[in-house]
């Protein structure tokens, strides 16, 4: 077990849970204020990487693509908001899920119609390509350490934003007691626009990041939407805190997780054994950690309120 | 206890005698007749297309009591028909294809997930518990994913369909058909049982107000618990047919997709009426059947579709059946109601003038005395 | 001395900054009615939800019967006896009126993990459930849907769920909210009808009524008691006068 493969895992997990934020922060939101599950969060997140595939060609300049994919982004989940979404804030979560269940399957099956069935990829900026060596013997891409980078800058964003900004106190306020907000003048219309259609950004930028590095195809946004959905729950729904700590926990003990995990096993038994005992743990690891968080928290580690 | 917000209001036809007692029989009826018709077309075809919707259906009809009648949104259910269904292809690779030792198992480790998951699942709420029981589901995909002896990602096939006491009923398509119909009619019968017993009552008031039923004294979360671990049984039951039907197994069947699958499938007939849940699946997966003999990209109007009718037809088919129905009455039967007390005006003035002409006081005393009868 | 049914020792309680209860100590003996008056805010359903077991307190004990039951959960105590009306009325509005009652027929008579049997046509549950209605008027609209009563024949419904539980304590939370001055007439009728078959701790608002029914009183003011006594003796405490009954009594 050397260090420097134990820091490359590290910095993985740390970029996973970034992503992870980054999605997670839109979705809690989303789901702190205005009380709406929104499960096709994730193809918000595949839409954005698919539009930078679709914008690089066009432009030929990956920067131009990511600012073009991002504004687009922006605009079809608006669009989706006052479609579809907007009707069902006050429906009960199962229509909620039905629904954006139903938007899931429409936009997997409209992406592999419009661009087929086959991933895709999308270079890395020229800038930031190649790899930078942060201690001896270990190269580390630096587009990883970008996303890394930018992940956390978002959060700080995001920090200064929601906790010192009157936008900001109207959305915690929203998420601690939306009709309350509401009676006392606020017009909670846009104040959840404004918020969905951050959250949408938010989404379609970690997809933009990621498409550099993942193979963009239909179903991509499918798992990452679950383990979003774990974080939120681990964090606490609400609260972008709670995203952001359980976010970079479920980053790394995943990565950390299947990387180690048969040699973990090995100290406690035979390698056969552990070889396939292993990889199962791993894919159950996060989940096990879920349900033992909810089992002493059932509200998650940051409650923003009595739900 | 667990309670999501304000549940939906209990629809209006739940006491109509013909929904309640003529569909249900109809709907058996129909699928016990279904053979009958195959044997003129495409048998094998048919016979697998209501094999599966009568499999799921099991399955529905258990997620249809936490759903529909608990509020207990289970994002999960589809774990249980793969534990079935692993627990069936284990054995079986493993040279165990009696089914009074495979049926046991499934049934036992579905019953045993339920029961442990439920546990830690029903000490949240809301959207917790929607999200913890997917988790879960989740769980057992990836544990099912990594079980590399067992196919992994890939699935295991399995040479030979469970055998009961040495006989191979499951071998005759035309008497397995028939045996996972039974299947389904006990489970259905079961069903309804629950959810009129001591045992529904609570568990259904749990759902109206469980503030309310925890001072009356009641621990409700046992209750939800007990209903838990039971339909987790009957999704066992689900998976062990279906892991003979398709002579296969694999992650893909406990994949979150199909959780949700199976809650589109429960809400399209009309949630908490149990046929609603057989209606619903074979509403369900015909739509599918016929979609994508249509377009492969058919997932792109059934997406839409779900959402029209999240948004448009609550009560899923037989919500939109009532509502007609309701028309119908208002329509139809005053229309009827109208029309008698129009001809009976014009009997009853020919027999007055007749009797006039007559002069038989009698008769017209008679008729009259007849007429109001009739209207009394 | 008979034992008294509840008492409260030294009940705390905070919801972060602000107290509710403070060191609240005070018993309801065997057969009275006691009520707990105080202003509004001064914490009489916070009080009531910790008694019933809906709330756990900071520090203090609670004991039923002579029981602790300070550990145990609202459903627990409900078993034992303890019964109470909501503030906001609380009943099973989908089911029927008759079966509103049958269930706290069944809680109390246990064994409801039975699978089979239509519970609804069970006599050994619709027969007390009956009699409960028959003692609040109620016995003409058994198969009325609940949620189709009008707000006074709610208030007698929870009422009846309550007697069919064959409580040894009944906790009233302000039955009298919300009620006109006919409805509240008949509801004083009717409490004062089922005096002295069981203890009753009335948590209210409307002085007629608890002067009417109290045999003692306990005034609660900012989560505290601040006296307890008999009904004349409250009326005439100087303390009680200056902080909340000068207001009231008009």
């Amino acid at each position: 077990m050397s260090m420097s493969l134990l820091l490359v895992q590290i910095l993985n997990g740390l970029q996973l849970g970034v992503l992870l934020f980054l999605i997670a922060a839109g979705l809690t939101l989303v789901f702190g204020v205005m009380d709406f599950i929104n499960l096709a969060h994730g193809v918000q997140y595949m839409l954005g990487a698919y539009l930078a595939v679709m914008f690089y060609a066009v432009t030929g300049s990956t920067f131009l693509a990511l600012v073009f994919a991002l504004l687009a982004a922006l605009a079809f989940g608006l669009f989706l908001e006052f479609a579809v979404f907007r009707h069902l804030y006050e429906r009960d979560h199962l229509d909620q899920v039905i629904a954006t269940f139903g938007i899931i399957l429409f936009l997997n099956q409209a992406v592999k119609y419009v661009w087929g069935a086959a991933p895709l990829s999308l270079p890395i900026p020229e800038f930031f390509s190649g790899s930078i060596v942060l201690l001896p013997g270990l190269a580390y891409p630096i587009w990883r350490l970008v996303i890394i980078v930018s992940g956390l800058a978002v959060a700080l964003f995001l920090y200064v934003l929601v906790n010192r900004t009157r936008l900001g106190m109207l959305v915690r306020a929203g998420a601690n007691n939306a009709p309350m907000v509401s009676a006392l003048g606020v017009n909670i219309r846009r104040l959840f626009m404004v918020v969905f259609g951050f959250g949408t950004m938010l989404a379609g930028f970690a997809g933009i990041m990621i498409a550099p590095i993942l193979s963009v195809e239909p179903g991509m946004g499918d798992t990452i939407l679950i383990l979003a959905f774990v974080v939120i729950v681990i964090g606490g729904i609400g609260s972008i805190r709670g995203a952001f700590v359980a976010a970079l926990l479920i980053g790394l003990a995943d990565t950390l997780g299947r990387s180690y995990s048969v040699d973990i096993l090995r100290l406690v038994m035979a390698p056969s054994p552990a070889r396939t005992v292993g990889p199962a743990i791993a894919s159950m690891l996060i989940y096990l950690m879920m349900a033992i968080v909810l089992y002493f928290r059932p509200t998650g580690l940051f409650p923003t309120k009595g739900r | 206890m667990t309670q999501l917000s304000a549940p939906a209001p209990l629809p209006p036809y739940r006491d109509s005698i013909l929904v309640h007692e003529i569909l249900p029989i109809a709907i058996f009826l129909a699928f016990a007749l279904l053979p009958v018709a195959a044997a003129f077309g495409a048998e094998t075809y048919l016979l697998g297309l209501f094999m599966r919707v009568m499999i799921f259906a099991i399955a529905a009809l258990g997620l249809d009591l936490l759903v529909g009648y608990g509020a207990l949104i289970s994002f999960g259910h589809a774990a249980f028909i793969g534990i079935g269904a692993y627990a069936v292809g284990i054995l079986a690779s493993h040279g165990i294809g009696e089914a009074s030792i495979s049926l046991p198992v499934a049934l036992a480790a579905a019953t045993l997930f339920a029961y442990l998951t439920g546990a830690i699942c029903l000490r949240t709420r809301g959207v917790y518990f929607i999200m913890i029981t997917l988790a879960f589901g989740q769980m057992a995909f990836f544990f099912a994913s990594s079980l590399a002896p067992y196919g992994g990602d890939d699935g295991l096939t399995i040479h030979a369909r469970n055998t009961i006491f040495g006989f191979s009923p499951f071998k005759y398509e035309r008497l397995f058909y028939y045996i996972v119909l039974g299947c389904l009619a006990g489970c259905y019968l079961l069903c309804r049982a629950l959810v009129v017993s001591r045992f529904g009552r609570v568990f259904r008031g749990a759902r109206e107000n469980a503030t309310r039923m925890a001072t009356l004294g009641f621990e409700i979360h046992r209750y939800q618990l007990a209903a838990y671990a039971i339909s987790g049984a009957l999704g066992g039951l689900a998976g062990f047919l279906l892991a003979n039907a398709t002579d296969f197994i694999s992650p893909a069947y406990m994949s979150w997709q199909r959780s949700g699958e199976l809650i589109i499938m429960i809400i399209f007939g009309g949630l908490g009426t149990l046929h609603g849940a057989i209606i619903g699946t074979l509403a369900f997966l015909l739509l599918g059947e016929w979609l994508s003999g249509l377009t492969e990209h058919w997932k792109m109007i059934l997406g839409p579709l779900l959402v029209l009718i999240v948004l448009l037809a609550r009560g899923g088919l037989l919500g939109l059946a009532a509502q007609v129905a309701a028309w119908w009455r208002r329509e139809t039967i005053h229309s009827i109601s109208d029309f008698t007390w129009t001809f009976g005006r014009l009997v009853r003035s020919l027999a007055s003038s007749i009797g006039e002409r007559l002069s038989f006081n009698g008769i017209k005393f008679a008729i009259q005395l007849f007429w109001s009868r009739i209207r009394g | 001395m008979a034992e008294p049914v509840l008492r409260l020792e030294a009940l705390n309680k905070s919801f972060g900054g602000l107290t509710v209860t403070s060191n609240v100590t005070f018993e309801v003996a065997a057969g009275e009615l006691h009520a707990v008056i105080g202003p509004n805010g001064a914490g009489k359903t916070t009080l009531i939800n910790q008694i019933s077991g809906l709330i756990v307190p900071d520090s203090g004990r609670i004991f039923f019967s002579g029981c602790d039951v300070t550990a145990l959960s609202a459903p627990r105590r409900a078993a034992l006896g303890l019964a109470r009306t909501f503030q906001i009325t609380s009943i099973l509005p989908a089911f029927s009126v008759i079966e509103n009652v049958a269930l706290a027929v069944q809680a109390r008579i246990g064994s409801s993990f039975r699978f089979f049997g239509r519970a609804s046509a069970e006599e050994a549950l619709n027969t007390p459930a009956m009699v409960a209605l028959a003692e609040v008027g109620l016995a003409d609209r058994a198969d009325v849907l609940a949620g189709h009563l009008s707000h006074g024949e709610k208030r007698a419904l929870e009422l009846a769920i309550a007697l069919a539980m064959k409580p040894k304590l009944l906790l009233l939370d302000e039955p009298m909210a919300g009620a006109g001055r006919e409805e509240s007439k008949r509801l004083i009728t009717a409490l004062s009808r089922l005096k002295g078959r069981f203890p009753m701790l009335l948590v209210e608002h409307d002085m007629t009524a608890v002067f009417a029914l109290a045999d003692r009183i306990s005034v609660l003011i900012y989560g505290q008691i601040l006296t307890s006594g008999t009904p004349d003796a409250v009326r005439a405490d100087p303390q009680v006068i200056a902080a909340y009954l000068g207001e009231e009594m008009e």
